[in-house]
């Protein structure tokens, strides 16, 4: 189940960044490593609720900056 | 003397071709690009066809992510092809001075409808927070088709959008020639961009009885000044112009397609939708366009009409022609290239005057097609159903919008 979660994030951040899936690493910054602006992260914190059916509160979505706090986040709540 | 304003790219997206050269060769062809309603099913609509843009993939122009996300409706996307399209034939690249000294004026007369359509649809099925997209606000606003143009082309200067429903992209090209007259830039990216063939732009003008209903044939729908004509068209696409101060497009050795020599914008003051009584406010246009110029009317060869394929707008037009231009209108050639394309709503105003700018520079006139039955109130050279080769010193380009809107432009050739 960890390593689903790890490979289906990596998979939406890399569709929604339109960047290669060898690129995008847990400690990838979406801003500065994977050239995001901020509504595609905006649009990335939908796509991963939708995507596990759970829902990540403002204040906590503000502080998701990487792909690894995306992957914590979502195993600390589906597991 | 006002600085002097050169035409030296030409991009086009419309339902005969995307591009400049597609669409041009299949007007002289005297093609139609109407046919029926493929983008949503219509089959409860009074009005079942519309001038679509076919076999148009965004992803040569910009990102799939793109047109995924930031650029997801149609409207900026053709704006963003016809852009790249008509700088590539400009050969700019906008680098340090001249980026501060070029702008982007690109108007519409709706912006995002199909986007707005689609997301009040996933508003009521997913709610507020999955329903709309963090995009949504600057996938639907008009001005960001000028925005973002101004940023893939490194734009710096003046950036906004006309928005005068008919005549959008003809005020955008006007407004660009004001813009570099005065001196306060040397190159403008100009025109207009639509994509409202979906079911609020289908359904709306439909309401209103804009409307052809030919179901049977589609292709014989667009008649401007015929008889039979019974309302216009709807279609889609853009047209975009780099202007180009002309003492700079001739240094750095530019193609010269013509030189944009006159504007004027008014209002009729009259009604929402109806022409003002004779024309109005079209012939003060006309003239105020013609004075703009320093031309005399029958200095004028070629006038790309409104020509909308209305029962009014075309016996008006006609009328305001003749009492413009007094006995030369019977040498003048009117044409209405709607016959062919559809009425492209904002963006028709800037594909039409991109038309006279290539039928100054090549000799050529686009025919109006489905000419067969005369109208007595309708009795001018509407060149009918055939192209012409003709030699042209100056061409006319009318635009009369909603809410009485009006916009003319004059394009005269170029003597290299």
């Amino acid at each position: 189940m960890a390593e689903n979660i790890e490979e289906k994030v990596t998979k939406i951040v890399a569709e929604q960044f339109e960047v290669p899936v060898e690129k995008v690493a847990l400690s990838s910054l979406f801003l500065d490593d994977l050239k995001a602006d901020s509504l595609s992260v905006v649009e990335l914190v939908l796509a991963i609720e939708e995507a596990f059916g759970l829902e990540i509160p403002d204040e906590h979505a503000e502080k998701i900056k990487t792909v690894g706090d995306v992957v914590n986040y979502v195993k600390a709540r589906v597991q | 003397m006002p600085r002097r304003v050169a035409v030296t790219g030409v991009g086009l997206v419309t339902p005969v071709g995307v591009g400049t050269e597609e669409t041009w060769r299949a007007l002289l062809r005297g093609d139609c690009g109407i046919g029926p309603i493929t983008r949503f099913d219509a089959a409860s609509f009074s009005t079942r066809f519309a001038g679509e843009v076919k076999g148009f993939d965004p992803t040569r122009w910009i990102s799939a992510r793109e047109a995924k996300a930031a650029m997801a409706d149609s409207f900026v996307q053709y704006a963003m092809a016809a852009g790249a399209m008509a700088m590539e034939d400009a050969g700019l690249v906008l680098e340090g001075a001249l980026a501060e000294r070029a702008g982007c004026f690109v108007g519409s007369g709706m912006g995002g409808v199909s986007t707005i359509e689609a997301t009040c649809q996933a508003l009521h099925a997913k709610g507020p927070r999955h329903g709309i997209s963090p995009f949504f606000v600057t996938q639907i606003a008009i001005s960001l088709a000028a925005g973002q143009l101004s940023i893939r082309h490194n734009a710096r200067g003046p950036c906004y959008s006309q928005v005068s429903a008919c005549s959008s992209g003809a005020h955008a090209i006007g407004d660009g020639l004001r813009v570099i007259q005065r001196g306060d830039a040397d190159v403008m990216l100009c025109g207009g961009t639509e994509a409202v063939v979906t079911p609020l732009g289908v359904g709306g003008f439909a309401a209103m009885h804009a409307l052809s209903t030919r179901n049977d044939a589609p292709a014989l729908a667009s008649r401007p000044f015929d008889l039979e004509r019974d309302g216009f068209v709807l279609a889609e696409g853009a047209g975009i112009l780099v202007l180009e101060e002309l003492e700079r497009a001739r240094r750095r050795g530019a193609r010269i397609y013509a030189e944009c020599k006159g504007y004027a914008a008014n209002a009729d003051a009259h009604h929402i939708t109806a022409p003002a009584v004779a024309g109005e406010g079209a012939q003060r246009c006309m003239r105020a366009a013609l004075a703009d110029a320093q031309l005399d009317g029958s200095e004028i060869d070629y006038v790309n009409a409104h020509g909308t394929s209305t029962k009014m707008n075309d016996a008006v037009e006609t009328f305001a022609i003749k009492q413009v231009f007094g006995a030369h209108a019977r040498r003048l050639m009117v044409s209405s290239t709607k016959s062919m394309t559809g009425h492209l709503i904002g963006a028709a105003g800037s594909v039409e005057g991109a038309l006279c700018v290539l039928a100054v520079a090549r000799g050529q006139v686009p025919p109006t097609i489905n000419y067969t039955t005369p109208d007595p109130d309708c009795d001018l050279d509407y060149v009918p159903n055939i192209a012409r080769d003709a030699k042209l010193r100056n061409a006319l380009s009318n635009s009369f919008g909603f809410g009485g809107t009006n916009a003319c432009l004059i394009f005269g050739r170029h003597e290299g």
